[in-house]
């Protein structure tokens, strides 16, 4: 083993080498796909606006085809399968990284959203969902009168 | 076959002399890699990357993919809550084959890097035949 020069602590990570040799011997004793997946799946990202929300998630390898939304009420689901990985004659895996199988993923919103007014879009194998508040469910400002 | 090539003294060191980091950090992608016939077929995860950001060289037999992540912001929106962060992406390898680069075929879709890096015909294996004496 080579000795390693750590750079100057602080803006780098001094545990980099460390989960890398972690992950080499990972590989080294799992021939196979390492069950590296957390059991949250996938990692989304919330943007608050005004009234209204947005969800985004990466989902690389997956066609809009792949996926399904569902929204009810205060719940959002994704749900998606990997195409699958590929086979064939004479096929020597080296290495197996990324995801494959079948997700899903229910999250609770803040608020209730309008099901008739979300926008999903999905680029280059980033999906994002913008939802609105339904306008029954805004707070409104009530006027008080003087006596 | 492709080996990976870590970069010993941090992930900084791999980044040109002076070049500013792109859009926070740099991720190493995940990466399926396999052998099909005569070619070496390295499929690497990129999400967010557009496919006109994406940067793959080869020189001699070191392989680097890179992908620059535009950070897209929703207008009008702050961040409330993150579980991934975004970022560039990049990752190094060396080839131990020689690879025939007029027949190097890339391809990205849906934030995937597909590349079918087909052996060179000195690098096949060939058959010696053993005379008799």
């Amino acid at each position: 083993m080579r000795p390693t020069t750590f750079p100057s602590f602080g803006a780098l990570d001094p545990f980099a080498d460390m989960r890398r040799m972690q992950a080499a011997m990972n590989r080294l004793f799992d021939g196979t796909r390492t069950p590296t997946r957390p059991a949250t799946y996938p990692p989304v990202n919330f943007w608050a606006g005004q009234d209204s929300i947005v969800m985004t998630a990466e989902l690389p390898g997956l066609s809009e085809d792949d996926i399904e939304l569902t929204v009810k009420d205060r719940m959002v689901s994704i749900r998606g399968t990997y195409p699958a990985e590929e086979e064939g004659e004479g096929i020597v895996w080296h290495r197996r990284e990324r995801a494959g199988g079948t997700f899903l993923r229910s999250i609770d919103l803040p608020f209730r959203v309008d099901p008739d007014r979300i926008e999903a879009r999905f680029e280059n194998g980033v999906l994002s969902v913008e939802m609105q508040r339904p306008e029954d469910d805004k707070p409104r400002r009530i006027q008080i009168k003087a006596a | 076959m492709a080996q990976e090539l870590a970069p010993q003294a941090g992930p900084d060191v791999a980044r040109g002399n002076g070049e500013a980091g792109g859009a926070g950090p740099t991720f190493t992608p995940a990466v399926d890699i396999f052998e099909q016939g005569d070619a070496t077929i390295i499929i690497a995860d990129m999400p967010g990357v557009a496919p006109e950001d994406v940067e793959v060289t080869l020189e001699r037999q070191v392989l680097t993919l890179q992908g620059r992540v535009k950070p897209e912001v929703p207008e009008g929106y702050r961040r409330l809550s993150s579980e991934y962060r975004e970022g560039d992406y990049l990752r190094v390898f060396t080839l131990s084959d020689d690879v025939d680069q007029s027949r190097i075929n890339a391809d990205f879709r849906n934030g995937v890097l597909r590349l079918e890096l087909p052996r060179s015909a000195e690098a096949q294996p060939r058959k010696i035949s053993v005379k008799a004496a």
